[in-house]
């Protein structure tokens, strides 16, 4: 039962968005569409993934990536088993080749996975026949973060293409911000990255993006503005000199938001550093979508689980009132 | 008669004397005795024909990892060699990043002994001179005996796996290593600068979300040592040099006259930044594979000799260390088998680089620019040798390499140029098919 989301040929995994078209995101963006819905039920479940197994095996530490998973995977009715390990599988001791023959002998569906390492997911999905999704590897991907962060954007604008949206923040080490930029692309949007040198990778206008050197002229352009949460490793590591200073130079405050557009949104993908990326006023006010967004992953994440399972994007309506 | 033959009608190329004719190759006793036309074979002694074959001083390769003693999985002295030999290798150097590490002159003289060992026991393959440590341990911080090194076998002295980091010490290594006329080799890495890098700074790093290693890390030690070289008289070589920044430095400061030399390997020449992709383990190494920019000046180092030699930076790793997350995969990649053949690929068969030459880098100039016996076919000179088809195509299957291991980033390649045989001292200690 792994049919492979056939119509729209996703393939076995979803591992990342560099390697969808963006007809294919737009197409799991509609799936999720009459997913949103069952989320407001009094009975929220429905028999789509009855008697399908998933593993969500988080190497790293996820609340709420774990918890949207594990709520998609309840609402339509399979069975989870949940594997927490702090380290990577090295310091444990067994190998990730080792941990996936293993789930495999264990004869499952699907693996949910979230690894420190860039590529564990690939790695992962090459060695075993079940559909693997990515839940954030390294600093790679994090697809259904960018998918859910596309719905709320396209909830907002009606549509992606042709919106102009600037990734504020610690790019270098961001896996949200990959994708981000690959789905943003593909689905037409213009995008640019606004943050400290220190943060900007090598090589990021070769990916397609425009780099903004002041928050004020990030702000000023854009129709979104995606603020990254500043890893407080980064000030260890000496990529910026104080939390203090970041928020002077690149937090999002109120006063700075004055010279917005009105209709310019805010996003961020959580946890947030109040006091520090974004201003408790900001992430409290009138542009804030970050609630939505959180409401959003759910539905994101039934759409792709219903998708990898063999679901066919039209039946996704009828899929929500209990037959499939 | 063991250790003679007559090796009749190839076309021999001694880039130590000018040589490329259709010649005979007359070894006795393990030397060279006659390099001439139409050589009557004297009694006892075996005539082989060799037509179509080319016959060469035997290849030499001072960048190796033999991984002896203490990661015997990986590799051992005798898989080395006899790698080495199947890749017509007469001559290896054996780093000395071992465990324990060649720091003592008993280590030395193990790699070196067990080595003719093995020989002795018809188990031979190229010959095996021991590099020993710069620094005790490996640590960077205080000089080893390098003079009761060099008396138990050590031709030259390194820290490879690490950079020597301290210019103080690198001042001392340049400076002492004068009295026993070796040069110090270099792996030419700012370790603060690439620190957590594991493939090339830039676009493909960015897009895997891999940590980059910048070409600044190997350009500003480069510069370092250049003028390090340059006030003390000594010799650096700088190791599997793969950025432009240090290809330009060293063509600079050789025209100062500095006393610096370089190696190209085959990987960074044939190979980017784009084989990491799929996070690609076998192409993991360090330095990195680069971008197309410094891959063409690393190749034109090569063909206009700023760089003097190929060197492989042969480093075998167990399947299963490598079958892993990017990240905690061992950098490295065997390089003794497929050398040649990626190298007459790469250089000779675009027309960049004649088969002279390539012979003349992977053979006559080593030697020359070490200072050591070999690339030379000359009367009187040991009989290394390697004889190989120029033409023959072939697939790289890794399943037949005579190394322990198979991490390479050529499996399923179609190669041309393929080894025949490999003589050390007279002896063959390679022959394809036999």
């Amino acid at each position: 039962m792994t049919a492979q989301g056939r119509e729209l040929g996703l393939g076995k995994d979803l591992i990342g968005l560099e390697s969808l078209t963006g007809g294919q995101i737009e197409a799991i963006l509609d799936t999720a569409e009459p997913f949103k819905e069952i989320s407001e039920r009094k009975i929220k479940k429905v028999p789509v993934l009855r008697g399908q197994t998933i593993v969500n095996l988080f190497f790293e530490p996820s609340t709420r990536t774990r918890i949207s998973f594990e709520f998609a995977e309840k609402r339509l009715s399979a069975d989870t088993v949940n594997i927490s390990s702090a380290g990577s599988s090295v310091q444990k001791g067994e190998t990730l080749v080792d941990t996936a023959r293993n789930l495999e002998a264990m004869r499952i569906h699907m693996v949910v996975v979230r690894h420190g390492s860039s590529g564990a997911a690939k790695f992962l999905a090459d060695r075993i026949p079940s559909n693997v999704i990515n839940a954030g590897d390294g600093q790679h991907e994090h697809p259904t973060q960018a998918l859910l962060d596309l719905l709320t954007i396209r909830d907002r604008f009606g549509a992606i293409a042709g919106r102009r949206v600037c990734i504020v923040g610690d790019i270098l080490h961001s896996r949200v911000a990959r994708s981000n930029i690959w789905g943003l692309l593909k689905c037409g949007a213009e995008v640019a990255v606004c943050g400290p040198r220190t943060l900007i990778p090598a090589g990021i206008k070769h990916l397609g993006v425009g780099r903004l050197g002041s928050i004020e002229e990030a702000i000023e352009w854009c129709d979104v503005l995606y603020v990254l949460r500043l890893q407080l490793e980064r000030m260890e590591g000496g990529y910026v000199p104080s939390l203090r200073e970041y928020n002077r130079v690149f937090g999002v405050s109120s006063e700075r938001l004055a010279r917005a557009g009105d209709e310019m949104i805010v996003l961020h993908p959580g946890p947030m550093n109040r006091g520090v990326e974004i201003d408790s006023d900001v992430a409290d006010g009138p542009r804030s979508v970050i609630l939505p967004q959180v409401t959003n992953g759910v539905a994101v994440r039934m759409a792709v689980l219903y998708l990898l399972a063999g679901g066919r994007p039209e039946l996704a309506e009828d899929a929500k009132v209990g037959g499939s | 008669m063991s250790g003679s033959l007559l090796l009749a009608g190839g076309r021999v190329i001694d880039p130590s004397a000018g040589m490329d004719e259709v010649r005979d190759v007359l070894v006795r006793d393990g030397r060279i005795e006659t390099v001439a036309r139409g050589i009557a074979g004297p009694e006892g002694i075996p005539r082989i024909e060799v037509r179509g074959l080319v016959v060469a001083p035997g290849l030499i390769d001072v960048h190796v990892h033999l991984r002896e003693p203490g990661a015997e999985h990986k590799e051992t002295i005798r898989t080395g060699a006899r790698s080495a030999a199947a890749g017509g290798f007469t001559t290896i150097w054996a780093m000395p990043n071992t465990d324990p590490p060649l720091d003592d002159p008993a280590a030395v003289g193990f790699v070196r002994e067990e080595a003719r060992r093995w020989a002795r026991q018809g188990e031979g393959g190229a010959r095996v001179s021991p590099v020993a440590a710069a620094s005790l341990g490996l640590a960077g911080k205080q000089m080893t005996e390098i003079g009761g090194l060099v008396e138990a076998g050590a031709v030259a002295v390194t820290d490879d796996g690490h950079p020597i980091h301290d210019p103080a010490l690198m001042r001392r290594l340049l400076e002492y290593t004068q009295s026993f006329g070796i040069p110090v080799l270099q792996h030419a890495e700012d370790m603060a600068l690439s620190a957590g890098g594991v493939m090339n700074e830039g676009a493909v790093a960015t897009a895997l979300g891999l940590r980059g290693i910048p070409n600044a890390s190997e350009a500003t030690v480069v510069a370092r040592d250049i003028y390090l070289a340059e006030l003390t008289g000594g010799h650096v070589h700088v190791q599997h040099v793969s950025t432009g920044e240090a290809v330009e430095l060293i063509r600079l400061a050789r025209r100062r006259g500095a006393r610096v030399s370089g190696e190209a390997s085959p990987h960074h020449m044939a190979l980017t930044e784009e084989a990491v992709r799929g996070y690609r383990t076998e192409a993991k190494m360090n330095p990195p594979l680069r971008s197309e920019a410094d891959r063409l000046a690393v190749r034109k180092g090569l063909i206009d000799g700023v760089l003097e030699c190929v060197a492989t930076d042969h480093a075998p790793h167990h399947y299963e260390e490598k079958e892993r997350e990017f990240d905690d995969a061992p950098f490295g990649i065997v390089g003794l088998e497929t050398a040649l053949a990626v190298c007459i690929g790469e250089l000779v068969q675009p027309g960049d680089l004649p088969l002279f030459d390539l012979i003349e880098r992977m053979s006559t100039a080593p030697a020359r620019l070490m200072g050591i016996d070999g690339g030379t076919l000359r009367p009187g000179s040991r009989a290394d040798l390697v004889l190989f088809d120029p033409e023959e195509e072939w697939t790289v299957d890794p399943a037949n390499f005579r190394s322990k291991s198979r991490n390479t980033p050529f499996g399923g390649w179609e190669v041309t140029g393929r080894v025949k045989r490999t003589i050390v001292g007279g002896e063959t200690r390679y022959e394809d098919g036999g």
